[in-house]
């Protein structure tokens, strides 16, 4: 069964600490972060940070930085590029699923609440566990593949028109925001690929240049691989890229159709 | 079934190659509900009674019968296709088979009942 409340032991305590602003500061700004750590037996808490944002970089992560850097080191997260192309720093940001390097911390009212990624195993505070994302991507050979052996010497000539197929599709960094955003994903993600997965498995669908269509999409029919998206479109709706998940599962069961007759 | 690594868990029993057909048919019967419901909201309203006589006398006719016939099938299959979707979201393992079980003779059943009801009506003696 789906389950709707979580285990004991991943119960939120009370035991969250408080880091007061430093003294003088005119312009503060609260950030209360998940904190786990899977070596002291303990539930999870909220810590609170008071940082003075005349000080502090105007994104997200430029907080969680300054947070590691000048006031407790302890805090984990993952993050490299810090402009939305790495996919590192996906987290739950006020509310919603979203990069940490691309969200202004000026567009977020009141406290700033910071958790990891819904219904993901957590290491530790904000890193989630991707090992079964990964291999759900790799499970649809996210690669060119074709019968006609590749040309010597030479490109795989596409079109201009054939080339604006993927667009939209190839900007998909796999930072797991949507996947982890769709309910279909939390109930089922043991079998259901999750809008992630499916975008990028259409990435391929459209691409003029690969002749595994038949078998791509046989690997994908399946009421839970492809049919657990019931449209429920939070995985546009979250997509910190702008892409639209829900459009490319809606074109993978359009070809699904074409082929069935 | 490869179990020891996660590509393995992930690619578990393989795809079931099945899934565009029920989508296909959820859609169709949907459109189908769409029409037929119009049509017996329609009906009902220009019946110059609602009373049983009037819906008896209404439902005799081969115009009224064929499409509630029709009726019937679209709702319970569309109703049968729907909930099977929301089994198979929230409920795993062996309970879920119970529950399709339980589902499908429902869903037979109520349409076998209701097709009866309206054939008697149409087929019976006046």
């Amino acid at each position: 069964m789906a389950e709707f409340s979580l285990p004991a032991n991943s119960k939120v305590s009370s035991a969250g600490k408080r880091y007061p602003a430093p003294a003088g500061a005119a312009n503060v700004k609260a950030f209360k972060v998940y904190r786990w750590n899977p070596e002291d037996g303990a539930n999870p808490r909220y810590d609170t940070y008071e940082l003075d944002l005349d000080t502090t970089g105007p994104m997200v992560l430029d907080a969680l930085i300054k947070i590691k850097s000048e006031v407790d080191s302890t805090l984990t997260f993952r993050r490299s590029c810090r402009e939305g192309i790495c996919g590192s720093c996906s987290m739950n940001i006020d509310g919603t699923n979203t990069l940490a390097c691309t969200k202004a911390i000026d567009d977020i009212k009141g406290e700033v609440r910071i958790t990891p990624l819904p219904h993901m195993e957590v290491i530790k505070d904000l890193v989630p566990d991707f090992k079964h994302f990964y291999a759900q991507y790799a499970s649809i050979k996210p690669w060119l593949q074709t019968v006609t052996p590749a040309p010597s010497g030479e490109e795989r000539i596409q079109t201009v028109e054939d080339r604006s197929k993927i667009d939209g599709l190839y900007e998909c960094i796999l930072c797991a925001c949507c996947s982890t955003a769709c309910p279909s994903y939390w109930w089922n993600s043991d079998k259901f690929l999750g809008p992630a997965i499916l975008l990028q498995a259409y990435r391929w669908l459209a691409d003029s240049r690969d002749e595994m269509t038949g078998e791509r999409l046989d690997a994908l029919e399946d009421p839970f691989r492809l049919y657990r998206c019931h449209t429920i479109m939070n995985c546009a709706n979250v997509c910190p890229k702008g892409l639209n998940p829900a459009k490319a599962i809606a074109e993978i069961k359009l070809m699904m159709v074409e082929r069935a007759g | 079934m490869g179990t020891g690594t996660e590509l393995g868990r992930v690619r578990g029993l393989g795809s079931a190659k099945d899934g565009v057909h029920h989508w296909w048919l959820q859609r169709v019967t949907a459109i189908a509900n769409l029409v037929l419901v119009l049509w017996f909201v329609f009906s009902l309203v220009r019946l110059p009674a609602l009373d049983y006589t009037a819906v008896v006398l209404w439902l005799r006719q081969p115009v009224a019968a064929v499409p509630m016939l029709l009726l019937i099938v679209a709702v319970f299959w569309h109703f049968r296709l729907g909930v099977q979707v929301m089994i198979e979201d929230y409920v795993h393992g062996a309970p879920r088979v119970l529950a399709m079980l339980a589902l499908n003779f429902y869903a037979l059943a109520g349409a076998a009942a209701a097709v009866f009801a309206v054939l008697k009506i149409a087929l019976g003696a006046a």
